[in-house]
């Protein structure tokens, strides 16, 4: 599902962040093109 | 074990509606949304609302952080009447009031007020009991609405009070832009909340401000000219304005966390000897109001972010009777302990509490990031303090120290309701100290545990985050009272 | 979603060679902000505030809590990183709602 795929990793501080869902999308063979991690406070 | 110790709090919150326009948000949103200034109008709250609005009752110890859970959401419409603007821990300040003390706290001319405004506030703070023959000099004399509209048309920016002009601030460099008139008056109002917290805590504690050594600005506020952006030193600013004669100080700076980090450091200082007394400053946060009013106003709900709040710790050495600063006991996020939720509560919690032998139910009560969720629930921002208090019930779930079926109850048994304003840095753990504080002098509880977060990679200097966490205790020589 | 966030995602896919190869992950808290944000990257911008308002890039988006993301995550990374969450957060509801503006 991932493999070759180009991936947004749109995270949040009180959620999941960017970093860790990048992490695992590499390990699914997915490329992430861009890592956010939302902040609202 | 001697402590360092908290030697008490203050809180303030000063409602300021009209400067909501100049939050960075509503800023930006006016460019390109001509009809925006209308609406956020249309939704500004009364001072008397703001005043009676529970969470900010709690924030000045009129009420427990618990006592909002027995009041129906929306809090905003559910107003505690006849609410005092006066609490244990310090008050509500109205904007006009406020603005005063923006001109008194003003040392270089930037601001002015016409003379019928500072008329009326000078009748007003004539009551107050902060203010002093020197304020009221400094207040001056205002000025008349041809000069502010001149000084306006070269570019200063304006001041209402309930829509109506009565000051403006300038420029304090024609060609730097790390003091425009819009920069001075976020850094000006962090100094004004901080001093009038300041006060506010040697009034209500009965301490001399001239014993205090030394002075620690944590807030987010980047004062500083063009060569040296952010380079601070605030904290000596407000020391100055609340009569700490004897006292320098610092500003520490790491985003939201920037107050618990400051906390262990002055306790620090403390604990070495090196000063005998310090206080911890967090003031307003200008850039922050109206940042989720897109959220507010799709919602029709008042615009919720439209006060300024500030706090002060005063740190002194062990007296035997407040309570106590674990110094050894500090959890901090490491550089490699990676960045998952899990290795951040892991650093800010379990390893903490494993190094003295507690399990995490051990400890009476977490204070988190304690925003208000009435604030940041309509903004697509979640429930913050509950999300933090589900993610610490988790780890000790995970750990084996918690059972699965009564991680639903840690909230409400280890935690509390957000009440804070959602100011950065100010909601950072520091809002329950004063309650922490006087539980566990009234023997309801004996340990609290405060743990900060920063975003640090709003900044682009690195992908990490950050965060700490200390733990306050009854103090090993105190007698239970109360 | 914050509006310079928005300017960055609609960048970083007109960067890509092919947008049928660009997917969206989330890691969103809860259900209201994971239906804004999978509302904005795949029907644009609800509140019509940001770069995203009224464009649609029709991105397929998911969130790291399903499970049919989950199984191609290598378990012990998916555990390092998403563990604690997959427990603390409201899976059902998370989910759910995403799956939804899918295969909406």
């Amino acid at each position: 599902m991932f493999k070759g795929k180009k991936v947004l990793c749109i995270g949040e501080r009180d959620g999941v962040p960017g970093s860790a869902i990048a992490e695992c999308i590499k390990t699914a063979g997915g490329e992430p093109v861009l890592q956010l991690t939302q902040c609202f406070v | 074990m001697s402590f360092p110790v908290i030697k008490g709090v203050s809180y303030m919150l000063t409602h300021t509606p009209d400067l909501v326009r100049y939050g960075s948000k509503p800023t930006r949103e006016f460019l390109t949304d001509p009809l925006l200034q209308k609406r956020i109008n249309e939704n500004l709250r009364s001072y008397v609302e703001a005043k009676n609005y529970p969470p900010h009752q709690v924030y000045i110890g009129n009420m427990k952080p618990e006592d909002l859970w027995q009041i129906e959401q929306p809090w905003f419409e559910n107003l505690h009447e006849d609410a005092s603007r006066f609490g244990p821990w310090g008050e509500i300040m109205p904007q006009d009031e406020f603005y005063g003390y923006l001109k008194i706290v003003d040392e270089f001319d930037l601001v002015f007020l016409t003379a019928s405004f500072t008329e009326q506030v000078r009748s007003s703070l004539e009551k107050h009991r902060l203010f002093t023959a020197d304020d009221n000099k400094r207040l001056g004399s205002g000025v008349e609405i041809g000069l502010l509209e001149e000084k306006i048309s070269a570019g200063a920016l304006p001041l209402y009070d309930r829509g109506s002009l009565i000051g403006c601030i300038q420029d304090g460099h024609d060609e730097d832009e790390n003091l425009k008139a819009h920069i001075l008056l976020e850094n000006l109002s962090c100094k004004a909340t901080g001093v009038l917290a300041m006060r506010n805590a040697f009034h209500l504690l009965q301490i001399d401000p001239a014993s205090i050594d030394y002075a620690m600005n944590s807030g987010e506020e980047g004062v500083g000219d063009r060569y040296q952006r952010g380079a601070g030193n605030l904290a000596k600013a407000m020391a100055e304005m609340s009569g700490c004669i004897n006292s320098s100080g610092s500003d520490i700076k790491a985003f939201c966390c920037g107050p618990v980090h400051t906390m262990v450091l002055a306790g620090s200082l403390v604990q070495s000897g090196i000063f005998e007394n310090v206080v911890v400053i967090g003031g307003g946060c200008l850039a922050k109001l109206g940042m989720k009013m897109r959220g507010h106003l799709s919602n029709s709900m008042p615009i919720l972010e439209d006060i300024l709040a500030a706090f002060v710790v005063v740190i002194g050495p062990d007296d035997g009777i407040n309570p106590q600063i674990r110094l050894d006991v500090i959890g901090k996020h490491d550089v490699g302990a990676g960045s998952s939720q899990q290795a951040i509560y892991e650093s800010l919690v379990k390893k903490p509490l494993d190094k003295i032998g507690l399990t995490i139910p051990d400890i009476d009560k977490y204070s988190t990031e304690l925003h208000n969720p009435e604030i940041t629930e309509p903004a697509g921002s979640g429930n913050v303090p509950k999300n933090n208090y589900r993610m610490i019930g988790g780890l000790a779930v995970m750990q084996g120290q918690l059972p699965r079926e009564e991680l639903d109850q840690f909230e409400k048994i280890h935690g509390m309701p957000g009440y804070s304003p959602t100011q950065g840095h100010i909601p950072s753990a520091l809002p329950y100290l004063g309650q922490a504080c006087k539980s566990i002098m009234e023997g309801e509880i004996s340990r609290t545990m405060f743990v900060g977060k920063g975003s640090l990679f709003l900044a682009k200097m690195t992908n990490m985050s950050d965060g700490i966490s200390f733990i306050i205790e009854k103090n090993s020589k105190a007698k239970v009272i109360g | 979603m914050d509006l310079e966030d928005q300017g960055i995602i609609k960048k970083t896919v007109e960067e890509q060679d092919s947008i049928s190869a660009v997917m969206v992950v989330l890691g969103s808290p809860d259900d209201k902000s994971a239906e804004m944000y999978a509302e904005t990257v795949k029907n644009g911008d609800p509140t019509y505030a940001g770069p995203l308002a009224g464009v649609s890039l029709g991105l397929p988006v998911y969130h790291i809590l399903e499970d049919e993301v989950k199984e191609h995550i290598d378990p012990e990374v998916y555990q390092q990183q998403v563990g604690m969450m997959e427990m603390v957060l409201d899976k059902e509801s998370i989910t759910r709602v995403v799956k939804k503006i899918r295969e909406g």
